[in-house]
């Protein structure tokens, strides 16, 4: 009982810790993540709407998953990039970080367009 | 900026930081570079030289074929290609099964060309395409050894590489193959994952994937790429080298890699269905895991962080559980638990042998044995593990990868002949590291040997016990730099040396090997005779036409002549591409009594079938010789090298194995006019098909078994002589090849077999000579018309003859053809 009650304490603490530790991120950080969080859900809603109707044509599917994936990627490459608490990156600038993302974003979505179909 | 200028900037041992040395090293690696591209391209010329401008083999003439429809036709007519002209009556979709890299790659350049008014004919452009993407591959390998070690380690690798005679084997002027652009598109991608994973920037990880796709569209070997570098990735992992170079290195790769992956029609949707495939989404997972167990770990407290281990572990491993449940019973419920054949044979290399002929009778496909080794890398055999060893001080991401690219190569190696062309990077990276590290030692030691400049600390018993094979190893590491120029310089030589201090001007400690200064200088003298000795016998040798081998195997092991094992490698290398690799096979030629006798055969038997049969007539043979077929004599064949259908090759097996009547309703119904055979008794060439009946008969009988080994074996081996088993002097083989050949010497005596063959005199019922090369080598042969009238027998009586001759044979099987 104690022992239930001491880990429950414990899942809460962790909560409000991971919570406070979160909210001290800076903005852009943030909105980054948000980005991350937005296209991994339109991801998972691919798969759903696969489920449902079936996999054909294989490869629109494979594309559109691949493309929530792979911005997702990309933009915590960047979020990694840019951060200001990432040791090995402190020579980097920003806009750098930021032109080669959009580099990258470029040559994934022209390879989608091209095998969507 | 003066010699005695830059010498005296070393003596100060500073130089970190003037510009100008920095930039005269730059030029200086940068024209050593040319250099071994020029060297690369013109080690591989031999072939035009010696022969002519000719493809080689079997397997570029496909590509010549596909490379000549693509110019002409257009790119959208080459996607979407269908070919009748060979497995016939099946066709084949060569759009959606050929690797598209190469023809692309040729076309381009064509292309090119033509639009700039160079008129270069394709087969031109196909043929020097092999030389100057040996070139290409040399300077990927700069770059890959660069990224792992440093400027001068990457030179050495890079000029390893030009002249590695397994590389040349596959890539001289006229090997029109994958091979000749997939290892340049392999070394490019290792070496700028290695960078992106050194420098951490999204815009190398692009490259890289791009570098990747180009790989994809261009051999079938890229599933060794998408199976190494998780592996190295996880290494990294486990090994505690996680950092975000790391994710930024590998996870783009993935998503961009499959998706570039899935969009070359050979591959498809093999990219995410198969087993090849399956380690780098594991290992994506385990990264996105990993990253964000880190970044957690960043933002917490260290008490806080244990209790997230434990919350997560608990309700993680039971979905984790589950998962590799689903997965298992996935992956089980495939027979071949999702892997293709070959990647099968490759991993159990006892695999093709049991369950599929067809790779096992490949001679690329057999496993090596030890001198080929010694043959095809040569020296670098003995000095991958001096770089092995090498790499381990300091152990870095970039070096932990290149021993694991060594080791996973020299295990594939060992699995299959031609893999021995994956190992050759590799070997030839971790040699250049070995080389360049033992410079770095020795120059540092002259360095501090110089008068007016202290510190030198003398390990005197280390020195003593190891100056002789010093002396040589510091020969060794000259003579990179010393041959890539033709005329050298000591001057520009010691500039050279003093230039290396400030780029690897690092402030490590390493221990201070002196060596007595005197044996150094001497040794270095010693190295300057060595080179223009070995210039001149390198032109004696060549001119003279002598095979240089025995004797570099002899000034090997006895050290005669004080040449050491650098001067062997290169000494072997020109000769392994001089002699052993440029033949184009296609002609074959020997020399005697002074003379060269140049065989033509194959040429001339394509050129009668070419204007002496018309368009639409079949011609079936084995399938070795079907791509040369459909590209020289431009006729429909029936089996080629592409053998994607086991059924069709066991039915020109099976025809070529049985008597003469089954032979001709088989060859019959599949609307063949022409077969031919390939013959070598006459003047001993022992590649001919009665050497590789063997396989005609196993893999027929893999798919027929009323056609069994045993009955053509006596003794276990195949015979042709009075001992021969009846089944074997009655089939359509054996009468094809020794049909009239009593009529050459009078006792038709076999050159190959070295006996005088079974039965002489015979003739053919069913077939009819059309036409027989100048040396026997290869024999046409028509298909007589079937008759119209049966005389004699009535139709009745027909099935009862066939049944009793089967029951005469002791089988019980119904064979398919009667």
């Amino acid at each position: 009982m104690a022992r239930e009650k001491s880990s429950k304490d414990n899942a809460q603490a962790l909560f409000h810790s991971l919570r406070s530790a979160y909210a001290a991120t800076p903005v852009n950080l943030k909105i980054i993540d948000l980005y991350v969080g937005f296209a991994v859900f339109t991801a998972l809603i691919q798969v759903v709407y696969m489920a449902s109707v079936g996999s054909f044509p294989f490869n629109s599917f494979l594309s559109g998953v691949l493309s929530c994936v792979g911005t997702a990627v990309l933009a915590v490459c960047l979020r990694i990039q840019v951060n200001k608490e990432n040791k090995e990156f402190k020579d980097l600038p920003p806009e750098r970080a930021f032109a080669d993302f959009v580099l990258c974003n470029l040559v994934l979505h022209l390879v989608i367009m091209n095998f969507l179909g | 900026m003066s010699a005695k200028e830059s010498s005296n900037a070393a003596l100060r041992y500073l130089n970190t930081g003037n510009t100008l040395q920095h930039a005269f090293g730059d030029v200086l690696s940068y024209f050593i570079l040319l250099l071994i591209g020029i060297l690369a391209f013109s080690i591989r010329i031999f072939s035009v030289i010696k022969y002519e401008s000719v493809i080689h083999e079997f397997d570029p003439y496909f590509n010549y074929r596909v490379t000549q429809f693509l110019t002409k036709k257009g790119i959208y007519e080459f996607w979407n290609w269908f070919d009748d002209r060979t497995w016939y009556p099946l066709g084949r979709v060569i759009g959606g099964t050929v690797y598209p890299g190469l023809t692309l790659t040729a076309g381009s350049i064509w292309w090119l060309l033509n639009s700039l008014n160079i008129p270069l004919s394709v087969e031109t452009a196909c043929v020097f395409t092999a030389p100057i993407f040996s070139a290409l591959a040399s300077w990927a390998t700069y770059l890959l050894t660069k990224e792992v070690k440093g400027a001068g380690a990457g030179l050495t690798a890079a000029f390893l590489l030009a002249m590695v005679p397994s590389y040349i084997s596959r890539s001289v002027a006229g090997s029109y193959d994958n091979e000749a652009v997939a290892i340049f598109a392999l070394i490019f991608t290792f070496g700028l994952y290695i960078k992106t994973l050194n420098t951490g920037s999204l815009f190398y990880a692009t490259l890289n994937s791009l570098a990747y796709f180009y790989m994809v569209c261009s051999w079938g070997g890229y599933t060794f790429i998408i199976n190494l570098i998780p592996m190295h990735v996880l290494l990294c992992v486990i090994t505690g080298r996680y950092s975000s170079r790391l994710y930024i290195a590998y996870a783009p790769l993935v998503v961009l890699g499959t998706l570039l992956a899935a969009s070359v029609p050979v591959v498809g949707f093999n990219a995410v269905m198969t087993s090849e495939h399956f380690a780098s989404f594991l290992v994506f997972i385990i990264i996105q895991v990993v990253a964000f167990v880190y970044y957690i770990k960043g933002i917490l407290s260290p008490k806080m962080f244990k209790v997230a281990v434990t919350l997560v572990v608990s309700v993680g491993l039971a979905v984790c559980c589950a998962v590799v449940a689903v997965l298992i019973a996935l992956v089980a419920s495939s027979p071949t638990k999702g892997w293709s054949g070959r990647s099968l044979s490759l991993l159990d290399p006892t695999y093709a042998s049991k369950y599929i002929p067809i790779i096992a009778s490949v001679s690329e496909h057999q496993p090596p044995t030890w001198p080929s080794y010694f043959m095809d890398i040569n020296v670098l055999a003995f000095l991958v593990p001096a770089g092995i060893i090498a790499c381990f001080l300091p152990l870095s991401d970039a070096s932990s990868f290149v021993v694991l690219y060594i080791a996973t190569s020299a295990y594939f190696s060992g699995v299959m002949v031609r893999l021995m062309l994956v190992l050759a990077p590799a070997a030839c990276s971790t040699s250049g590291i070995a080389l360049s590290e033992a410079f770095d030692v020795f120059t540092r030691s002259i360095k501090f040997q110089l008068p007016g400049v202290s510190k030198a600390e003398i390990d005197v018993g280390e020195t003593s016990s190891a100056i002789a094979e010093e002396q040589n190893v510091a020969g060794k590491t000259e003579k990179p730099e010393e041959t890539s120029k033709d005329r050298p310089s000591r001057k520009k030589k010691k500039e050279r040396e003093h230039e290396e201090k400030p780029t690897k001007a690092k402030a490590e400690k390493k221990r201070l090997l002196a060596l007595p200064l005197v044996a150094t200088v001497v040794s270095l003298l010693l190295l300057v005779f060595l080179g223009a000795f070995y210039v001149v016998c390198k032109c004696y040798f060549i001119k003279f036409g002598f095979s240089t081998r025995p004797l570099a195997l002899l000034v090997c092991k006895y050290r005669i002549l004080g040449m050491d094992a650098e001067d062997v490698y290169k000494l072997h290398c020109v000769w392994a591409a001089a002699e052993a690799y440029s033949a184009p096979s296609v002609v074959l030629s020997y020399r005697a009594h002074g003379r060269l006798h140049v065989f033509d055969d194959f040429r001339e038997a394509y050129a009668w079938l070419r204007h002496n049969t018309d368009v639409n007539d079949k011609v079936a043979s084995w399938w070795d010789y079907g791509y040369q077929t459909t590209a020289m004599a431009n006729r429909t064949v029936i089996v080629d090298n592409n053998t994607w259908n086991n059924t069709h090759i066991a039915t020109v097996g099976t025809a070529m194995s049985s008597p003469e009547r089954a032979a001709w309703d088989i060859f019959h119904s599949l609307d063949v006019k022409y077969v031919f055979v390939i013959f070598g008794g006459l003047i001993g060439y022992p590649s001919d098909d009665i050497n590789k009946f063997l396989w005609m008969v196993r893999i027929g009988g893999g798919v027929f078994p009323h056609i069994k080994e045993a009955d053509y074996l006596k003794d276990g081996s195949y015979r042709i002589d009075s001992q021969a088993t009846p089944t074997m002097l009655n089939c359509l083989m054996y009468k094809l090849s020794y049909y009239r050949f009593v009529e050459t010497d009078g006792k038709a005596y076999d050159k190959v077999r070295r006996t005088e063959i079974g039965k002489k005199y015979f003739k053919l019922t069913h077939f009819e000579e059309v036409f027989t090369t100048h040396h026997w080598m290869v024999r046409i042969y028509k298909l007589k018309p079937p008759k119209n009238m049966i005389r004699g027998k009535t139709k009745k009586s027909k099935p009862k003859t066939s049944s009793r001759s089967s029951s005469r044979s002791g089988t019980k099987k119904k064979n398919p053809w009667h």
